[in-house]
């Protein structure tokens, strides 16, 4: 192939890319933002997605739509339902501490991890997609359920996006952020704001996930580089600023795109960790971050 | 400190060395190795509570002074044709060097933002080793020849393979480190390390420069991981990515939590409980990082302080 073909399957791939890293950063830039709290396991939710998505895809053999339906539904209740227990039994008693909450995330990332291993094994497993039509380019041929990852990525965008600035339970989530007492003050249960908080950013990690996972297969160690990814993103874009955290996530996916394609995807790697650290030490609040509180 | 509460604390560390000394005259072979191994990770993890137990500062990048040390050390060696004390020399500036650098641009943060920071810098380090395969050979990395690893002692060539040799030189690096964090503790320039950690806002307001105190406890304590990772390639004839992981981060982390933050003994004391405790655990499945991820949440849930940070509160407050 040529530059031309080479160049759009590149950004085709990056685009991908982006969106669903902006699904799976904006849930961590949610956790952050609000409770102040870096969660290094994020990543964890995201790969137990992926688990989840291939566990509900057996349990309907035959039929890999309905089965990814399901995993689409399933797998978020339940991790929703793990990160209200961690933040409850864990996070809470800890008082929100911001350092003594990362090393408690730390180690929840490795027993989630070691959990997964133990129960699904070592072995990468594949999911079939719900679809398989190719769009077809003159040079090459492109899958469709690419396509509808990204269709759904922006669909769970704007989603969240409406929750938090149209709706009430998005007003009392603003509040608790923008200041914890007063909230308290006024009656909002912050407590409860907090766990749906933290169960909003796991789903949105996890739903990632199941996407993901019929491009991807499923593997316990596949967390690791969402993670630093989305810490790329969030940081990139300002801690706690959703849209700084989307244009971000753009910015990264189609240059992590580029880049794999034409070099290496461990330069790429590079480049983006060396940017972000600079970024944080010379403008600590990120590239489109207002003045942090 | 009252003297002779130094007196007793110096006594104290003396009599741990000389235990150590006398254990591999009767300890069984596995565990005269493991031991030899041990040591030279509690040098790292000194190095690494010089840093996090008396200038608060949490580092989530320590791999990579660790691994500085060792590809360093491996590589000159290995490329270069450096004998035993040059590369375990280059290792050790290569960490002090780098943790120079990374000081400067990381301790412009503070709190989480500086440990976010480390976490991405090590990660890049890990990356840039994959990167150059062709010369460290990434993940599964290389042996170093046993002709290398030749120690001249009194014009006799000895090899560092040499199980007694190598338990004496890792016994005489972590004690060199322990003693060094000694003094460091108990010197004026220690003593402003704490008082950094304790209020860096009132130390700056009394007149220290408190950045370029940070800096030189960074510098200090990324040469002695360094030194580790350095000495970990030479005894053990092995250097790998592996190494430059985030895992190698964790430990150190995980080994001063258990032992107890900012005390001089603890590092030793965590890193053989772990060490033991993923050994062992190992034996029954492969996933025993399981038993590092729950022991640091149960640390950081209810036993903050660690074994000699509780130690130290209920029964002897003289312990440095």
């Amino acid at each position: 192939m040529s530059l031309g073909p080479n160049l759009l399957l590149a950004l085709l791939e990056g685009t991908l890319a982006a969106f669903v890293l902006a699904v799976t950063a904006l849930g961590l830039s949610l956790v952050f933002g609000v409770m102040r709290v870096v969660n290094v396991a994020h990543g964890e939710f995201f790969m137990l997605g992926a688990v989840l998505a291939w566990a509900f895809s057996q349990v309907i053999p035959g039929m890999p739509a309905a089965g990814f339906l399901l995993a689409l539904i399933g797998s978020p209740i339940v991790v929703g339902a793990v990160a209200v227990a961690v933040d409850r039994a864990v996070l809470r008693r800890l008082g929100y501490e911001p350092e003594a909450t990362i090393i408690a995330t730390i180690g929840l990332l490795y027993v989630v991890q070691q959990l997964v291993l133990t129960f699904y094994g070592p072995t990468a497993r594949p999911v079939v997609a719900p679809i398989s039509f190719r769009v077809l380019f003159p040079w090459f041929g492109y899958s469709g359920y690419k396509l509808i990852v990204m269709a759904a990525s922006a669909a769970l965008l704007i989603a969240t996006w409406f929750t938090l600035m149209r709706t009430r339970i998005g007003l009392v989530m603003r509040a608790t952020q923008f200041d914890r007492e007063t909230a308290q003050a006024f009656g909002i249960p912050v407590d409860r704001v907090y766990s749906m908080i933290f169960a909003l950013g796991a789903m949105l990690a996890c739903v990632a996930g199941v996407l993901v996972v019929p491009i991807q297969q499923a593997h316990y160690l596949m967390g690791l580089d969402p993670l630093l990814l989305s810490f790329i993103v969030v940081i990139l874009g300002g801690l706690g600023s959703l849209r700084g955290t989307v244009v971000a996530a753009f910015v990264i996916g189609l240059s992590d795109g580029i880049i794999s394609v034409f070099f290496s995807p461990t330069l790429a790697k590079i480049l983006a960790t060396l940017l972000v650290a600079l970024v944080l030490v010379f403008k600590p609040t990120g590239l489109f971050g207002a003045r942090g509180r | 400190m009252t003297r002779a509460a130094s007196r007793r604390a110096l006594a104290l560390h003396l009599a741990v060395l000389a235990l150590l000394f006398a254990l591999q005259f009767v300890l069984p072979a596995y565990h005269h190795a493991s031991l030899a191994r041990i040591l030279v990770l509690a040098a790292f993890a000194v190095g690494y509570n010089l840093l996090m137990g008396y200038t608060g500062l949490l580092s989530l990048g320590h791999a990579m002074f660790f691994a500085a040390g060792l590809y360093g050390a491996g590589l000159t060696v290995h490329h270069l044709g450096f004998g035993v004390p040059s590369g375990f020399l280059a290792g050790c500036v290569a960490a002090f060097l780098l943790a120079l650098a990374i000081g400067a641009i990381a301790l412009r943060t503070t709190g989480v933002f500086f440990m976010i920071v480390t976490l991405m810098f090590a990660q890049a380090g890990f990356l840039t080793a994959l990167y150059f395969n062709e010369i460290t050979r990434g993940d599964e990395g290389f042996v170093l020849a046993a002709a290398a690893r030749v120690l001249d002692i009194g014009g006799q060539p000895v090899a560092l393979s040499e199980p007694n040799l190598r338990y004496n030189l890792a016994l005489a690096i972590f004690a060199a480190c322990l003693l060094v964090s000694l003094v460091v503790v108990r010197s004026s320039f220690g003593r402003t390390l704490v008082a950094v950690r304790e209020n860096e806002e009132r130390t700056r307001l009394l007149g220290y420069n408190t950045f370029l105190y940070k800096l030189a406890a960074l510098a200090l304590s990324g040469a002695m991981s360094g030194a580790a990772g350095a000495a970990y390639a030479l005894l053990f004839g092995y250097v790998g990515a592996t190494f430059a992981a985030i895992q190698y981060s964790i430990f150190p982390l995980l080994w001063v939590l258990l032992g107890g933050v900012g005390t001089t003994l603890g590092p030793l004391i965590g890193t053989v409980l772990m060490f033991y405790l993923v050994d062992v655990s190992s034996e029954y499945t492969t996933a025993y990082m399981i038993v590092v991820g729950a022991a640091l949440v149960l640390l950081v849930m209810w036993f903050p302080r660690g074994i000699l940070g509780t130690v130290r509160q209920r029964w002897a407050p003289w312990l440095p």
